[in-house]
Protein backbone atom coordinates (compact mmCIF):
# COMPACT_ATOMS: atom_id res chain seq x y z
CA UNK A 1 0.00 0.00 0.00
CA UNK A 2 1.17 3.67 -1.37
CA UNK A 3 1.49 6.04 2.02
CA UNK A 4 -0.26 9.24 0.88
CA UNK A 5 2.57 11.70 -0.30
CA UNK A 6 3.65 14.68 1.67
CA UNK A 7 3.51 17.53 -0.22
CA UNK A 8 6.87 17.87 -0.55
CA UNK A 9 7.49 14.37 -1.98
CA UNK A 10 4.94 14.89 -4.77
CA UNK A 11 6.43 15.35 -8.11
CA UNK A 12 5.96 18.80 -10.19
CA UNK A 13 3.66 18.36 -13.18
CA UNK A 14 5.24 17.46 -16.79
CA UNK A 15 3.07 16.38 -19.22
CA UNK A 16 5.39 15.04 -21.32
CA UNK A 17 7.39 12.99 -19.01
CA UNK A 18 4.03 11.87 -17.64
CA UNK A 19 2.90 11.40 -21.75
CA UNK A 20 5.84 8.92 -22.01
CA UNK A 21 4.62 6.63 -19.61
CA UNK A 22 1.80 5.59 -21.84
CA UNK A 23 2.94 3.37 -24.35
CA UNK A 24 -0.52 3.04 -26.74
CA UNK A 25 0.33 7.35 -27.09
CA UNK A 26 3.51 6.35 -29.39
CA UNK A 27 1.55 4.29 -31.72
CA UNK A 28 0.24 5.86 -35.12
CA UNK A 29 -3.09 4.85 -36.57
CA UNK A 30 -3.47 5.44 -40.80
CA UNK A 31 0.16 6.34 -41.02
CA UNK A 32 -0.34 9.33 -38.43
CA UNK A 33 0.84 9.77 -34.80
CA UNK A 34 -1.76 9.40 -32.94
CA UNK A 35 -3.89 12.41 -31.10
CA UNK A 36 -5.84 11.05 -28.50
CA UNK A 37 -8.99 13.11 -27.57
CA UNK A 38 -11.66 10.98 -26.67
CA UNK A 39 -10.78 10.65 -23.10
CA UNK A 40 -14.11 11.60 -21.34
CA UNK A 41 -14.75 7.85 -23.15
CA UNK A 42 -12.21 6.47 -21.30
CA UNK A 43 -8.63 7.32 -20.54
CA UNK A 44 -5.59 5.34 -21.61
CA UNK A 45 -3.79 3.69 -19.09
CA UNK A 46 -0.05 4.21 -17.61
CA UNK A 47 2.62 1.63 -17.52
CA UNK A 48 2.82 1.74 -13.77
CA UNK A 49 -1.23 0.81 -13.96
CA UNK A 50 -0.67 -1.89 -16.33
CA UNK A 51 2.67 -3.29 -14.57
CA UNK A 52 1.06 -3.17 -11.10
CA UNK A 53 -1.76 -5.59 -12.52
CA UNK A 54 0.62 -7.82 -14.12
CA UNK A 55 2.91 -8.17 -11.23
CA UNK A 56 -0.21 -9.06 -9.21
CA UNK A 57 -1.44 -11.48 -11.34
CA UNK A 58 1.71 -13.28 -12.08
CA UNK A 59 2.58 -13.36 -8.00
CA UNK A 60 -0.17 -12.78 -5.71
CA UNK A 61 -3.03 -13.20 -7.27
CA UNK A 62 -6.08 -15.52 -6.15
CA UNK A 63 -9.81 -15.23 -4.79
CA UNK A 64 -10.49 -12.68 -1.93
CA UNK A 65 -12.00 -13.10 1.25
CA UNK A 66 -12.94 -17.04 0.73
CA UNK A 67 -9.24 -19.09 1.16
CA UNK A 68 -7.31 -19.30 4.70
CA UNK A 69 -4.51 -20.16 1.86
CA UNK A 70 -1.50 -17.71 1.66
CA UNK A 71 -2.33 -15.95 -1.93
CA UNK A 72 -5.32 -15.41 -0.65
CA UNK A 73 -4.61 -13.55 2.03
CA UNK A 74 -2.19 -11.69 -0.18
CA UNK A 75 -4.87 -10.74 -2.34
CA UNK A 76 -7.70 -9.84 0.05
CA UNK A 77 -4.86 -7.83 1.50
CA UNK A 78 -4.60 -6.15 -1.65
CA UNK A 79 -8.06 -5.79 -2.66
CA UNK A 80 -8.55 -4.28 1.15
CA UNK A 81 -5.88 -2.13 0.19
CA UNK A 82 -7.39 -1.09 -3.12
CA UNK A 83 -10.50 0.31 -1.18
CA UNK A 84 -7.95 2.39 1.16
CA UNK A 85 -6.64 3.74 -1.79
CA UNK A 86 -10.16 4.83 -3.25
CA UNK A 87 -11.32 6.15 0.25
CA UNK A 88 -7.74 8.02 0.43
CA UNK A 89 -8.63 9.65 -3.05
CA UNK A 90 -12.03 10.68 -1.94
CA UNK A 91 -11.36 11.57 0.96
CA UNK A 92 -14.18 9.15 2.47
CA UNK A 93 -13.97 9.07 6.59
CA UNK A 94 -13.99 5.19 6.22
CA UNK A 95 -13.26 2.46 3.80
CA UNK A 96 -16.33 1.39 4.95
CA UNK A 97 -18.04 3.68 2.91
CA UNK A 98 -16.77 2.19 -0.27
CA UNK A 99 -18.20 -0.31 -2.32
CA UNK A 100 -16.48 -1.69 -5.50
CA UNK A 101 -18.93 -1.66 -8.25
CA UNK A 102 -18.53 -2.78 -12.07
CA UNK A 103 -18.08 1.19 -13.03
CA UNK A 104 -19.86 4.44 -12.43
CA UNK A 105 -23.58 2.88 -13.93
CA UNK A 106 -23.41 0.31 -11.43
CA UNK A 107 -22.91 2.51 -9.14
CA UNK A 108 -25.76 4.55 -9.60
CA UNK A 109 -28.18 1.39 -10.12
CA UNK A 110 -27.13 0.50 -6.67
CA UNK A 111 -28.32 3.51 -5.21
CA UNK A 112 -31.35 3.51 -7.28
CA UNK A 113 -32.58 -0.03 -6.36
CA UNK A 114 -30.74 -0.26 -2.97
CA UNK A 115 -31.37 3.19 -1.25
CA UNK A 116 -34.28 4.87 -3.16
CA UNK A 117 -36.63 2.39 -4.27
CA UNK A 118 -37.25 1.46 -0.75
CA UNK A 119 -38.08 4.77 0.16
CA UNK A 120 -39.79 6.54 -3.23
CA UNK A 121 -43.78 6.29 -3.58
CA UNK A 122 -46.18 7.25 -6.76
CA UNK A 123 -45.56 11.21 -6.86
CA UNK A 124 -42.43 11.75 -4.90
CA UNK A 125 -39.94 13.64 -7.27
CA UNK A 126 -36.51 12.74 -8.15
CA UNK A 127 -34.37 16.11 -9.55
CA UNK A 128 -32.21 16.11 -12.03
CA UNK A 129 -30.65 18.17 -14.71
CA UNK A 130 -30.93 18.00 -18.03
CA UNK A 131 -26.66 17.61 -18.85
CA UNK A 132 -27.25 13.92 -16.99
CA UNK A 133 -25.51 11.15 -18.75
CA UNK A 134 -27.89 8.50 -19.72
CA UNK A 135 -26.48 6.49 -16.38
CA UNK A 136 -27.69 9.28 -14.37
CA UNK A 137 -31.20 9.76 -16.13
CA UNK A 138 -32.08 5.65 -16.93
CA UNK A 139 -31.57 4.16 -13.16
CA UNK A 140 -34.12 7.17 -12.14
CA UNK A 141 -36.46 6.69 -14.94
CA UNK A 142 -36.77 2.26 -13.40
CA UNK A 143 -38.44 4.32 -10.07
CA UNK A 144 -40.66 5.97 -12.54
CA UNK A 145 -42.05 3.23 -14.21
CA UNK A 146 -42.19 0.87 -11.66
CA UNK A 147 -42.78 2.83 -8.70
CA UNK A 148 -44.25 5.90 -9.99
CA UNK A 149 -41.48 8.54 -9.12
CA UNK A 150 -41.85 11.87 -10.87
CA UNK A 151 -38.56 12.94 -12.96
CA UNK A 152 -38.17 16.76 -12.25
CA UNK A 153 -35.87 18.07 -14.56
CA UNK A 154 -33.64 21.10 -14.23
CA UNK A 155 -32.26 22.90 -17.10
CA UNK A 156 -28.65 25.16 -17.82
CA UNK A 157 -28.87 28.12 -19.21
CA UNK A 158 -27.73 28.83 -22.94
CA UNK A 159 -23.92 28.26 -21.78
CA UNK A 160 -24.47 25.34 -19.77
CA UNK A 161 -24.50 26.71 -16.73
CA UNK A 162 -26.18 25.35 -13.76
CA UNK A 163 -28.13 27.77 -11.46
CA UNK A 164 -28.13 26.67 -8.06
CA UNK A 165 -31.28 28.73 -7.32
CA UNK A 166 -32.50 26.75 -9.85
CA UNK A 167 -32.05 23.26 -8.12
CA UNK A 168 -33.19 24.71 -5.06
CA UNK A 169 -36.58 25.54 -6.22
CA UNK A 170 -36.90 22.44 -7.85
CA UNK A 171 -36.61 20.59 -4.64
CA UNK A 172 -40.29 20.43 -3.21
CA UNK A 173 -41.73 18.57 -0.33
CA UNK A 174 -42.78 15.59 -2.78
CA UNK A 175 -38.42 15.69 -3.74
CA UNK A 176 -36.78 12.62 -2.18
CA UNK A 177 -33.91 12.49 -4.10
CA UNK A 178 -31.83 14.60 -6.39
CA UNK A 179 -28.50 13.48 -8.69
CA UNK A 180 -26.57 15.80 -10.63
CA UNK A 181 -23.14 15.52 -12.39
CA UNK A 182 -20.19 16.98 -10.48
CA UNK A 183 -19.00 17.44 -14.57
CA UNK A 184 -21.21 17.61 -17.82
CA UNK A 185 -19.73 14.69 -19.84
CA UNK A 186 -20.86 16.78 -22.97
CA UNK A 187 -20.51 20.43 -21.69
CA UNK A 188 -17.30 20.40 -19.44
CA UNK A 189 -19.77 22.30 -16.99
CA UNK A 190 -18.41 21.97 -13.22
CA UNK A 191 -22.00 22.11 -10.74
CA UNK A 192 -21.78 23.77 -7.53
CA UNK A 193 -21.97 20.42 -5.96
CA UNK A 194 -21.34 21.58 -2.19
CA UNK A 195 -23.89 24.66 -2.53
CA UNK A 196 -26.37 21.66 -4.38
CA UNK A 197 -25.61 19.46 -1.21
CA UNK A 198 -25.99 22.11 1.42
CA UNK A 199 -29.40 22.99 -0.25
CA UNK A 200 -31.08 19.82 -0.39
CA UNK A 201 -29.88 19.16 2.95
CA UNK A 202 -31.33 22.22 4.06
CA UNK A 203 -34.96 20.84 3.12
CA UNK A 204 -33.77 17.09 4.33
CA UNK A 205 -33.04 15.71 0.80
CA UNK A 206 -30.01 13.32 0.03
CA UNK A 207 -27.62 14.27 -3.20
CA UNK A 208 -25.80 11.57 -5.89
CA UNK A 209 -23.27 12.89 -7.72
CA UNK A 210 -22.37 11.16 -10.55
CA UNK A 211 -18.30 12.05 -10.37
CA UNK A 212 -17.46 9.78 -13.66
CA UNK A 213 -16.11 12.95 -14.95
CA UNK A 214 -15.84 14.98 -11.87
CA UNK A 215 -13.40 12.55 -10.18
CA UNK A 216 -11.05 12.87 -12.83
CA UNK A 217 -10.78 16.22 -13.53
CA UNK A 218 -12.21 18.24 -10.02
CA UNK A 219 -11.35 17.23 -6.84
CA UNK A 220 -13.70 14.96 -5.11
CA UNK A 221 -13.61 15.47 -1.44
CA UNK A 222 -16.68 13.53 -0.57
CA UNK A 223 -16.79 14.72 3.43
CA UNK A 224 -16.00 18.70 2.21
CA UNK A 225 -19.10 18.49 -0.51
CA UNK A 226 -21.05 16.62 2.48
CA UNK A 227 -22.42 14.50 -0.55
CA UNK A 228 -24.57 11.01 0.11
CA UNK A 229 -23.10 9.11 -2.79
CA UNK A 230 -20.58 9.37 -5.02
CA UNK A 231 -20.18 7.23 -8.12
CA UNK A 232 -17.04 6.97 -9.93
CA UNK A 233 -15.11 4.69 -12.30
CA UNK A 234 -12.02 3.46 -12.86
CA UNK A 235 -10.97 3.49 -16.52
CA UNK A 236 -11.93 7.32 -17.28
CA UNK A 237 -9.33 7.66 -14.35
CA UNK A 238 -6.01 6.18 -16.27
CA UNK A 239 -7.13 2.84 -14.57
CA UNK A 240 -8.90 -0.51 -15.82
CA UNK A 241 -11.89 -1.37 -17.40
CA UNK A 242 -14.63 -3.43 -15.06
CA UNK A 243 -14.21 -1.82 -11.58
CA UNK A 244 -15.28 1.51 -10.32
CA UNK A 245 -17.13 2.51 -7.12
CA UNK A 246 -19.68 3.99 -4.87
CA UNK A 247 -18.92 6.10 -2.15
CA UNK A 248 -21.96 5.91 0.69
CA UNK A 249 -22.31 7.65 3.66
CA UNK A 250 -22.39 4.84 6.12
CA UNK A 251 -25.64 5.35 7.85
CA UNK A 252 -27.18 5.69 4.19
CA UNK A 253 -24.98 2.36 3.59
CA UNK A 254 -26.17 0.24 6.64
CA UNK A 255 -30.16 1.62 5.90
CA UNK A 256 -29.84 -0.51 2.17
CA UNK A 257 -30.57 -3.87 1.04
CA UNK A 258 -28.55 -5.69 -0.85
CA UNK A 259 -28.35 -5.43 -4.36
CA UNK A 260 -27.05 -8.65 -6.16
CA UNK A 261 -27.34 -11.74 -4.28
CA UNK A 262 -24.80 -14.47 -4.29
CA UNK A 263 -21.47 -14.69 -2.43
CA UNK A 264 -19.51 -13.13 -0.15
CA UNK A 265 -22.62 -10.62 0.69
CA UNK A 266 -23.62 -12.61 2.94
CA UNK A 267 -23.66 -13.27 7.27
CA UNK A 268 -25.33 -16.64 6.99
CA UNK A 269 -27.07 -18.82 5.03
CA UNK A 270 -29.67 -21.44 5.66
CA UNK A 271 -32.74 -22.95 3.83
CA UNK A 272 -35.04 -21.07 5.08
CA UNK A 273 -33.39 -17.72 5.60
CA UNK A 274 -30.48 -15.28 4.53
CA UNK A 275 -29.02 -12.63 7.11
CA UNK A 276 -26.29 -10.42 5.21
CA UNK A 277 -23.20 -8.98 5.57
CA UNK A 278 -22.36 -5.77 6.73
CA UNK A 279 -21.38 -2.88 3.91
CA UNK A 280 -19.45 -3.25 2.11
CA UNK A 281 -19.44 -6.64 1.27
CA UNK A 282 -23.23 -6.41 1.40
CA UNK A 283 -23.25 -4.87 -2.14
CA UNK A 284 -20.14 -7.08 -3.60
CA UNK A 285 -21.85 -10.12 -4.14
CA UNK A 286 -19.69 -12.88 -6.66
CA UNK A 287 -15.83 -12.57 -7.37
CA UNK A 288 -15.00 -9.21 -7.55
CA UNK A 289 -12.62 -7.38 -10.26
CA UNK A 290 -9.80 -8.37 -8.18
CA UNK A 291 -6.60 -7.52 -10.91
CA UNK A 292 -9.11 -4.94 -11.59
CA UNK A 293 -8.76 -3.22 -8.10
CA UNK A 294 -5.02 -3.16 -8.14
CA UNK A 295 -5.04 -1.24 -11.54
CA UNK A 296 -7.43 1.17 -9.68
CA UNK A 297 -5.37 1.61 -6.39
CA UNK A 298 -2.43 1.78 -9.01
CA UNK A 299 -4.08 4.35 -11.24
CA UNK A 300 -5.27 6.67 -8.06
CA UNK A 301 -1.67 6.23 -6.50
CA UNK A 302 0.23 7.09 -9.65
CA UNK A 303 -2.52 10.34 -10.13
CA UNK A 304 -2.27 10.98 -6.44
CA UNK A 305 1.52 11.35 -6.71
CA UNK A 306 1.37 14.76 -9.09
CA UNK A 307 0.70 18.16 -8.23
CA UNK A 308 -3.29 17.77 -9.02
CA UNK A 309 -3.59 21.52 -9.46
CA UNK A 310 -0.67 21.58 -12.29
CA UNK A 311 -2.64 19.27 -13.81
CA UNK A 312 -5.76 20.73 -14.23
CA UNK A 313 -3.95 24.14 -14.90
CA UNK A 314 -2.42 22.47 -17.93
CA UNK A 315 -5.74 20.62 -18.52
CA UNK A 316 -7.18 23.78 -18.49
CA UNK A 317 -4.78 25.73 -20.83
CA UNK A 318 -5.74 22.90 -23.31
CA UNK A 319 -9.28 23.75 -23.37
CA UNK A 320 -8.21 27.65 -23.25
CA UNK A 321 -5.95 27.20 -26.34
CA UNK A 322 -8.24 24.83 -28.25
CA UNK A 323 -11.64 27.19 -27.58
CA UNK A 324 -9.94 29.77 -28.79
CA UNK A 325 -9.01 28.39 -32.12
CA UNK A 326 -12.50 26.90 -32.73
CA UNK A 327 -14.16 30.26 -32.03
CA UNK A 328 -11.93 31.81 -34.81
CA UNK A 329 -13.77 29.42 -37.18
CA UNK A 330 -16.90 30.99 -38.20
CA UNK A 331 -18.36 27.80 -39.27
CA UNK A 332 -18.08 26.36 -35.87
CA UNK A 333 -20.49 26.65 -32.79
CA UNK A 334 -19.31 25.69 -29.21
CA UNK A 335 -21.68 24.07 -27.33
CA UNK A 336 -20.87 24.51 -23.40
CA UNK A 337 -19.05 27.64 -22.34
CA UNK A 338 -20.27 27.95 -18.63
CA UNK A 339 -17.73 29.50 -16.60
CA UNK A 340 -14.62 27.42 -14.77
CA UNK A 341 -15.65 24.58 -16.63
CA UNK A 342 -13.49 21.53 -16.95
CA UNK A 343 -11.10 20.19 -20.36
CA UNK A 344 -14.28 19.51 -22.69
CA UNK A 345 -14.99 20.92 -25.68
CA UNK A 346 -18.89 19.70 -27.59
CA UNK A 347 -19.26 21.57 -31.00
CA UNK A 348 -21.52 21.31 -34.35
CA UNK A 349 -19.46 22.72 -37.78
CA UNK A 350 -22.27 23.99 -40.12
CA UNK A 351 -22.28 21.20 -43.03
CA UNK A 352 -20.62 18.53 -41.53
CA UNK A 353 -22.49 15.81 -39.44
CA UNK A 354 -20.84 15.33 -36.30
CA UNK A 355 -20.18 11.72 -38.03
CA UNK A 356 -18.65 12.77 -41.23
CA UNK A 357 -16.04 15.07 -39.08
CA UNK A 358 -14.91 12.28 -36.77
CA UNK A 359 -13.91 10.02 -39.44
CA UNK A 360 -11.77 12.90 -41.51
CA UNK A 361 -10.58 13.57 -38.15
CA UNK A 362 -9.57 9.67 -37.31
CA UNK A 363 -8.21 9.59 -40.48
CA UNK A 364 -5.22 11.99 -39.65
CA UNK A 365 -4.97 10.23 -36.54
CA UNK A 366 -6.93 12.59 -34.39
CA UNK A 367 -9.85 10.26 -31.83
CA UNK A 368 -12.46 12.65 -30.98
CA UNK A 369 -16.31 11.31 -29.95
CA UNK A 370 -19.03 11.96 -32.09
CA UNK A 371 -22.66 11.32 -31.59
CA UNK A 372 -25.11 12.00 -28.53
CA UNK A 373 -22.80 10.98 -25.72
CA UNK A 374 -25.74 9.34 -24.14
CA UNK A 375 -27.18 12.56 -23.06
CA UNK A 376 -30.04 12.80 -25.21
CA UNK A 377 -32.19 15.21 -23.34
CA UNK A 378 -28.85 17.58 -23.35
CA UNK A 379 -28.92 17.30 -27.31
CA UNK A 380 -32.57 17.86 -27.51
CA UNK A 381 -31.86 21.21 -25.14
CA UNK A 382 -29.85 22.62 -27.43
CA UNK A 383 -31.09 21.60 -30.64
CA UNK A 384 -28.60 19.27 -32.13
CA UNK A 385 -28.82 15.47 -32.90
CA UNK A 386 -25.56 15.05 -32.10
CA UNK A 387 -22.07 16.91 -31.54
CA UNK A 388 -18.07 16.46 -32.42
CA UNK A 389 -16.06 15.95 -28.71
CA UNK A 390 -12.45 16.62 -27.77
CA UNK A 391 -11.62 15.87 -24.14
CA UNK A 392 -8.69 16.61 -22.43
CA UNK A 393 -6.71 14.54 -20.39
CA UNK A 394 -3.37 15.47 -18.68
CA UNK A 395 -1.11 13.63 -21.19
CA UNK A 396 -2.16 15.59 -23.98
CA UNK A 397 -0.43 18.22 -25.25
CA UNK A 398 -0.68 21.98 -27.40
CA UNK A 399 0.81 20.20 -30.56
CA UNK A 400 -2.18 17.98 -30.67
CA UNK A 401 -4.43 20.81 -30.01
CA UNK A 402 -3.16 22.21 -33.28
CA UNK A 403 -3.40 19.26 -35.08
CA UNK A 404 -6.95 19.04 -34.41
CA UNK A 405 -7.45 22.33 -35.66
CA UNK A 406 -5.49 21.06 -39.25
CA UNK A 407 -7.96 18.21 -39.43
CA UNK A 408 -10.72 20.38 -38.58
CA UNK A 409 -9.68 22.63 -41.77
CA UNK A 410 -9.01 19.70 -43.78
CA UNK A 411 -12.70 18.21 -43.11
CA UNK A 412 -14.02 21.17 -44.05
CA UNK A 413 -12.50 21.46 -47.78
CA UNK A 414 -13.87 17.91 -48.42
CA UNK A 415 -17.22 18.40 -46.61
CA UNK A 416 -17.87 21.77 -47.37
CA UNK B 1 -5.78 12.89 -49.62
CA UNK B 2 -6.30 9.37 -47.89
CA UNK B 3 -8.02 7.62 -50.94
CA UNK B 4 -10.30 5.79 -48.88
CA UNK B 5 -11.80 9.07 -47.47
CA UNK B 6 -11.90 10.37 -51.21
CA UNK B 7 -13.69 6.86 -51.89
CA UNK B 8 -16.13 7.68 -49.33
CA UNK B 9 -17.07 10.93 -49.67
CA UNK B 10 -16.95 11.48 -53.37
CA UNK B 11 -18.71 13.65 -55.25
CA UNK B 12 -21.97 11.87 -55.97
CA UNK B 13 -22.28 11.04 -52.37
CA UNK B 14 -21.42 14.97 -50.85
CA UNK B 15 -24.19 15.81 -53.67
CA UNK B 16 -27.06 13.29 -52.95
CA UNK B 17 -26.26 14.55 -48.89
CA UNK B 18 -26.63 18.28 -49.53
CA UNK B 19 -29.45 17.79 -52.45
CA UNK B 20 -31.14 14.44 -51.04
CA UNK B 21 -33.66 13.41 -54.00
CA UNK B 22 -37.49 12.65 -53.06
CA UNK B 23 -36.94 14.33 -49.18
CA UNK B 24 -40.42 14.62 -47.54
CA UNK B 25 -43.49 13.03 -47.03
CA UNK B 26 -46.14 10.93 -49.26
CA UNK B 27 -49.30 12.25 -49.12
CA UNK B 28 -51.16 8.65 -48.83
CA UNK B 29 -48.18 6.24 -48.69
CA UNK B 30 -49.49 2.53 -48.10
CA UNK B 31 -46.23 1.46 -46.48
CA UNK B 32 -44.06 3.84 -43.84
CA UNK B 33 -41.49 2.93 -41.48
CA UNK B 34 -39.34 4.25 -39.24
CA UNK B 35 -35.46 3.76 -38.47
CA UNK B 36 -33.11 4.82 -35.78
CA UNK B 37 -29.54 4.18 -34.69
CA UNK B 38 -29.63 4.49 -31.54
CA UNK B 39 -25.53 4.30 -31.70
CA UNK B 40 -25.71 7.80 -33.21
CA UNK B 41 -29.38 9.18 -32.91
CA UNK B 42 -29.51 8.78 -36.14
CA UNK B 43 -33.16 9.04 -37.43
CA UNK B 44 -35.32 8.24 -40.90
CA UNK B 45 -38.79 7.94 -42.23
CA UNK B 46 -39.73 5.73 -45.28
CA UNK B 47 -42.60 6.26 -47.65
CA UNK B 48 -43.66 4.00 -49.94
CA UNK B 49 -46.63 3.66 -52.34
CA UNK B 50 -47.14 0.21 -54.34
CA UNK B 51 -49.64 -0.25 -56.67
CA UNK B 52 -51.56 -3.53 -57.18
CA UNK B 53 -49.12 -5.18 -59.13
CA UNK B 54 -46.29 -4.95 -56.25
CA UNK B 55 -44.70 -1.72 -58.21
CA UNK B 56 -43.07 1.04 -55.90
CA UNK B 57 -44.73 3.70 -58.02
CA UNK B 58 -43.58 6.30 -55.29
CA UNK B 59 -41.22 6.57 -52.47
CA UNK B 60 -40.00 9.14 -50.39
CA UNK B 61 -37.66 9.92 -47.08
CA UNK B 62 -36.93 12.21 -44.61
CA UNK B 63 -34.27 12.39 -41.47
CA UNK B 64 -31.34 13.81 -40.37
CA UNK B 65 -28.34 12.11 -40.39
CA UNK B 66 -24.78 12.16 -41.50
CA UNK B 67 -23.50 12.55 -44.91
CA UNK B 68 -23.52 8.65 -45.69
CA UNK B 69 -26.99 7.62 -44.12
CA UNK B 70 -28.66 10.98 -46.09
CA UNK B 71 -26.68 10.35 -49.38
CA UNK B 72 -27.73 6.56 -49.01
CA UNK B 73 -31.02 7.19 -48.64
CA UNK B 74 -31.83 9.69 -51.51
CA UNK B 75 -29.91 6.82 -53.62
CA UNK B 76 -31.60 4.48 -52.52
CA UNK B 77 -35.57 6.19 -53.33
CA UNK B 78 -33.94 7.30 -56.69
CA UNK B 79 -33.13 3.66 -57.52
CA UNK B 80 -36.19 1.78 -55.59
CA UNK B 81 -38.78 4.08 -57.56
CA UNK B 82 -40.37 2.29 -60.57
CA UNK B 83 -39.22 -1.16 -59.50
CA UNK B 84 -41.11 -4.25 -58.41
CA UNK B 85 -41.47 -5.09 -54.97
CA UNK B 86 -38.62 -8.39 -55.61
CA UNK B 87 -36.31 -6.31 -57.59
CA UNK B 88 -36.26 -3.70 -54.59
CA UNK B 89 -35.41 -6.94 -52.16
CA UNK B 90 -32.37 -8.18 -54.73
CA UNK B 91 -31.18 -4.32 -55.11
CA UNK B 92 -31.31 -4.35 -50.96
CA UNK B 93 -29.33 -7.93 -50.74
CA UNK B 94 -26.72 -6.99 -52.86
CA UNK B 95 -26.66 -3.70 -51.34
CA UNK B 96 -25.47 -4.68 -48.01
CA UNK B 97 -22.91 -7.37 -49.18
CA UNK B 98 -21.72 -4.38 -51.70
CA UNK B 99 -20.88 -1.98 -48.39
CA UNK B 100 -19.81 -4.63 -46.12
CA UNK B 101 -17.13 -5.61 -48.45
CA UNK B 102 -18.77 -8.99 -49.70
CA UNK B 103 -19.16 -10.60 -53.11
CA UNK B 104 -22.42 -8.38 -54.67
CA UNK B 105 -22.19 -10.04 -58.03
CA UNK B 106 -26.38 -10.12 -57.59
CA UNK B 107 -25.63 -6.43 -58.70
CA UNK B 108 -25.83 -5.88 -62.37
CA UNK B 109 -25.47 -3.33 -65.34
CA UNK B 110 -26.49 0.39 -64.54
CA UNK B 111 -27.52 -0.71 -60.71
CA UNK B 112 -24.38 -2.32 -60.04
CA UNK B 113 -23.01 1.05 -61.49
CA UNK B 114 -25.45 3.68 -59.31
CA UNK B 115 -24.43 1.85 -56.18
CA UNK B 116 -20.77 1.55 -56.41
CA UNK B 117 -20.32 5.12 -55.10
CA UNK B 118 -21.37 3.10 -51.84
CA UNK B 119 -19.00 0.84 -51.98
CA UNK B 120 -16.20 2.88 -50.06
CA UNK B 121 -18.06 2.35 -46.91
CA UNK B 122 -16.88 -1.35 -46.77
CA UNK B 123 -13.32 0.94 -45.52
CA UNK B 124 -14.74 2.02 -42.84
CA UNK B 125 -16.39 -0.54 -40.55
CA UNK B 126 -17.98 1.88 -37.89
CA UNK B 127 -20.23 3.36 -40.68
CA UNK B 128 -21.59 0.23 -42.69
CA UNK B 129 -24.67 1.26 -40.14
CA UNK B 130 -25.10 4.76 -41.13
CA UNK B 131 -25.40 3.47 -45.06
CA UNK B 132 -27.74 0.27 -44.21
CA UNK B 133 -30.01 2.83 -42.23
CA UNK B 134 -32.83 3.28 -44.65
CA UNK B 135 -32.45 0.24 -46.77
CA UNK B 136 -33.34 -1.91 -43.24
CA UNK B 137 -36.21 1.02 -42.63
CA UNK B 138 -37.69 0.36 -46.21
CA UNK B 139 -37.68 -3.51 -45.72
CA UNK B 140 -39.24 -2.96 -42.31
CA UNK B 141 -42.38 -0.86 -43.81
CA UNK B 142 -43.18 -3.08 -46.43
CA UNK B 143 -43.00 -5.68 -43.94
CA UNK B 144 -45.46 -3.95 -41.86
CA UNK B 145 -42.86 -3.34 -39.23
CA UNK B 146 -42.56 -0.29 -36.87
CA UNK B 147 -39.60 0.54 -36.43
CA UNK B 148 -35.93 -0.48 -37.93
CA UNK B 149 -32.73 -0.67 -36.27
CA UNK B 150 -29.26 -0.62 -38.22
CA UNK B 151 -28.43 -3.86 -36.77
Amino acid sequence: MTAQPKASELSAFDPLAARAEFEILGREVYGKPLVYLDNAASAQKPRAVLDAMKIFAENEYANVHRGVHYLSAKATQRYEAARESVRRFLNAGSVEEVVFTKGGTEAINLVAQSFLAQRILPWDEIVLTTMEHHSNIVPWHFLRERQGAVLKWVDVDDDGALDVDAVDAAIGPRTKFVAVAHMSNVLGTVTPLKEIVRRAHAKGVPVLADGCQGAVHEFADVRDLDVDFYALTAHKLYGPTGIGALYGKRAHLKSMRPFNGGGEMIAEVTKDNVTYAEPPARFEAGTPPIIESVGFAAALDWLSAFERPAIAKHEHALLAHATSEIEMLNWARIIGKAPGKGAILSFEAEGMHAHDLATILDREGVAVRAGHHCAQPLMERFGVGSTTRASFALYNTHAEVETLIAALHKARKILG
Amino acid sequence: MDESLRDLYQEVILDHSKHPRHFGVLAAPTHKGEGHNPLCGDRVKIYLHVDGSDHIDDISFEGRGCAISQASASLMTDMLKGRTLEEADRLMGGFLHLVKGEDATSLEGEDRERLDVMAGVSEFPMRVKCATLAWHTMKSALEGGSTAKSE
